[in-house]
């Protein structure tokens, strides 16, 4: 009985913040102002971290706060201040041919859910799911993974180095 | 829970994402488009690392972040070239390589 009712509370939760989500990715590409776009992505970040909790995945939410919120918000701030004369509603930032995209994204949209719908129809979860904890994942990082990792921080120092050649005023 | 409705989610982040990097002219906007294509992978790995009890979604899942940081920093550093050089990040303006 607790068990139903913790997976109904889950669900509950799930289409909340789900729905916040998609509310907040839509308007990070409908808005007509860059920081409002930086903010509502705010939004759908944070949701996102949520749904990793929901997925039983801490750590890698954990990680999302720090990096996404704490540090690629801010880059995206002093780029959008960087980049623009004046903080305000502007008119000039959709293509001309903008509506192309909506029959796009609604095309790939319905190939994936027939994809999904077709796969996974109403297959459940594991209602009480293997946890997975930080030791596990830094096993597979520091172990069957070790290799990715370190072409991961070439990538990252090549992207630190790559950065500050770009925008060093020479 | 349903394993497709987190795929699902998924799937309309994706599609939204797709959407801002064909409907957007803002160099800045568009790398944001692609910050929601990426979360929206990262809620597919970490669902199927719930469903097959795995630890390597997890892992996926982080070296994704790691690489999304990179790209960002490297975009943004270009972004900003551009429009030191331009005056105007619009990428439809941005045709010197158009042959």
């Amino acid at each position: 009985m607790i068990a139903i009712e913790l997976l109904v509370a889950q669900n509950i939760g799930f289409a909340v913040i789900a729905l916040v989500m998609i509310v907040a990715a839509l308007r990070v590409v409908t808005t007509h102002n860059v920081v409002h776009a930086a903010l509502w992505l705010v939004v759908v970040l944070s949701g996102a971290a949520a749904q990793y909790v929901l997925l039983a995945a801490e750590f890698v939410a954990v990680t999302q706060v720090l990096v996404y919120i704490g540090a690629v918000m801010v880059l995206f701030l002093f780029g959008t201040m960087l980049t623009r004369a004046r903080i305000g509603t502007e008119r000039d930032l959709n293509n001309p041919y903008w509506r192309l995209g909506i029959p796009v994204a609604g095309l790939l949209f319905a190939a994936m859910a027939i994809a999904i719908g077709s796969s996974f129809g109403d297959e459940q979860l594991p209602s009480d799911p293997r946890v997975i904890g930080i030791p596990e994942i830094s096993d597979q990082i520091f172990g069957a993974y070790l290799l990715p990792f370190w072409a991961l921080s070439f990538v990252l120092l090549a992207a630190i180095i790559g950065a500050i050649v770009l925008a060093r005023k020479d | 829970m349903l394993t497709g409705q987190f795929l699902l989610l998924g799937a309309i982040l994706f599609c939204i994402g797709v959407y801002g990097v064909i409907a957007r002219k803002n160099a800045v906007l568009v790398l944001m488009s692609i910050e929601l294509i990426l979360n929206s992978v990262n809620i597919n790995l970490l669902a199927f690392a719930l469903r097959n009890g795995s630890a390597d979604g997890h892992t996926f899942a982080l070296y994704v972040i790691a690489v999304a940081a990179a790209e960002v920093g490297v975009g943004l550093a270009m972004v900003l070239l551009i429009y030191r050089n331009r005056r105007n990040i619009g990428l439809d303006e941005l045709s010197e390589m158009h042959g």
